[in-house]
């Protein structure tokens, strides 16, 4: 099939690229716009390490044509940080918890994490569990993930976060 | 994939060449299906059909996206039924107020399908028109007495969902028909319903399930319906298993034997998830525990 434009909006900048329909919104993302932060874990849909956030909604951009994007905004890990280089909570919270071991995971997990707080600000240490069961970490056993998330809830809320990683 | 066998590496590809439609509207979807050759298909939240174009299981041509058509959205109360449209996400089925006032056992089920992420794209609809076994919605409706709406050149027509389901992938739907919407007739109030399902892990499918819809009165079972999940080729209703609880209040003797009613009617494939016994066996398991917790949820 032709190549068609498949335009759309990541993170707050109008993009566009030249795509077949059967090509994925990961390989879209990587490929055509060079934003290699999102990652392919298993391609099967299960581990969550491509997870971008689309309108608002949490995906797996190895189960989702980029033409299916076409319009949507698109926020990916490289549109977490502020213009000027700033951290974002989650991301701070990730390095000052040990949230990562290798950091294959951590893109998708942000991701993730940054829907889950703006739909709860403020989630219980189970809620936090539930919010990312669709994101596979073979490294940290989940632990500082949990706290990194926790102390990013805390300070977005203007809280200090006083518990200490593991 | 409910059934399917361990995936291999060199087995995962990139999915086929297909031509995308994006229909604003419902007939203009049902028109586009007429009009497309046979191999075009419909794709709602994709995350039952794009594993299978990966794995080339599926090679359509054209792709009919429904993600467009607004009327598909959203669950409303119509009458004494509740309307649910195809495109309706799980993670909106969760979030419905209708939903949990009158049929709470949506929400029950919703939260147990797959994770977060999928929950957000997979609708209701693309659930139940799927026709894996494996799928956790249909026997659902099996117990709820759904019908499902679908919509095809000659017009819209209603088939029960305990008459949908023929084997694996094959079900009553006819070539360009779309699966519209779901009627559930509203639940008595005061009914009791539990949906139990065991699985290994998160975003697995089901060992066994079973899904229970249950009113009581004077302390004894009244009605009773049960449909049971990923232990045959299809969903299964499981009558006699619901029909041994009536009139009863449930003691240990009738517990037991609507297990072995539905441990009867099972015939689920042995898979990673246990030898077809184990599983067959887990159905009748899943089905005590879910009338149970139905029992005592009921007013009576
Ligand atoms: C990791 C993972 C875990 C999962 N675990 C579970 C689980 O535990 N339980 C479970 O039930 N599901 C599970 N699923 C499947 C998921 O719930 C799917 O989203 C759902 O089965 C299909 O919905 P969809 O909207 O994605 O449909 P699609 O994938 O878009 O479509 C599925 C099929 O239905 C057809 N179709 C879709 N919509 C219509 C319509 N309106 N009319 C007619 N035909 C239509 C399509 O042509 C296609 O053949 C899982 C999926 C993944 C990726
Ligand atoms: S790469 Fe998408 S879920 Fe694993
Ligand atoms: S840090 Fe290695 S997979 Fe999570």
């Amino acid at each position: 099939m032709s190549p068609t434009n498949v335009s759309m909006t990541v993170n707050g900048k109008t993009v566009s690229a030249a795509v077949e329909p059967r090509t994925l919104l990961i390989h879209y993302l990587r490929e055509n716009l060079g934003l290699t932060g999102s990652h392919i874990g298993c391609d099967t849909s299960h581990c969550g390490a491509c997870t971008v956030d689309v309108d608002g909604r949490s995906v797996k951009s190895c189960t989702m044509f980029a033409v299916q994007a076409a319009g949507a905004n698109v926020l990916t890990i490289e549109g977490m940080a502020g213009a000027d280089g700033k951290l974002s909570a989650l991301q701070e919270g990730f390095r000052e918890m040990h949230g990562l071991q290798c950091g294959y995971c951590t893109p998708g997990m942000i991701i993730r994490a940054h829907r889950l707080l703006q739909e709860n600000p403020n989630p219980s240490e189970s809620e936090i569990r539930i919010g990312i069961s669709g994101n596979l970490c073979r490294c940290t056993g989940y632990q500082n993930i949990v706290r990194a998330i926790q102390y990013a809830a805390a300070k977005l809320a203007g809280l200090e976060f006083k518990e200490a990683a593991e | 994939m409910g059934h399917s066998a361990r995936l291999l590496w060199e087995d995962l590809l990139i999915p086929g060449s297909f031509e995308y439609h994006r229909p604003a509207s419902l007939s203009e979807a049902v028109a586009l299906l007429g009009r497309l050759d046979s191999d075009a298909r419909l794709i709602a939240g994709g995350h039952s059909l794009i594993p299978m174009m990966k794995l080339r299981l599926a090679m359509p041509t054209h792709l009919v996206d429904l993600a467009g058509v607004a009327e598909l959205k959203g669950a409303r109360l119509e009458g004494g039924e509740i309307v649910i449209g195809a495109m309706t996400t799980q993670r909106e089925i969760i979030m419905s107020g209708v939903l949990a006032e009158h049929a709470p056992i949506l929400r029950e089920t919703a939260e147990v399908i797959a994770d977060p992420q999928v929950r957000y794209v997979g609708t209701i609809g693309g659930n139940v028109a799927n026709g894996d076994p494996g799928n956790d919605m249909p026997a659902l409706m099996m117990a709820l007495g759904a019908s499902y709406v679908l919509s095809g050149p000659g017009g819209e027509r209603r088939v029960p969902a305990r008459d949908y389901y023929l084997s694996p992938y094959e079900t009553a739907a006819q070539p360009g028909e779309v699966l519209a919407a779901i009627r559930v007739p509203k639940p008595p109030a005061g009914h009791g319903w539990a949906y139990e399902k065991l699985k290994r892990k998160v975003g697995d499918y089901a060992t066994a399930a079973a899904a229970v819809i249950l009113t009581v009165s004077g302390g004894r079972i009244a009605s009773c319906a049960i449909g049971l999940t990923n232990v045959g080729g299809t969903a299964l209703f499981a009558s006699e298993a619901a029909a041994a609880t009536v009139g009863t209040a449930l003691d240990p003797p009738t517990l037991a034997r609507a297990a072995a009613a539905a441990t009867a009617i099972a015939s689920p494939a042995e898979d990673g998830r246990g030898s077809a016994e184990y599983r067959a066996k887990m159905a009748g398991v899943m089905t005590a525990r879910a009338l149970k917790r139905a029992f005592a949820r009921a007013a009576s």
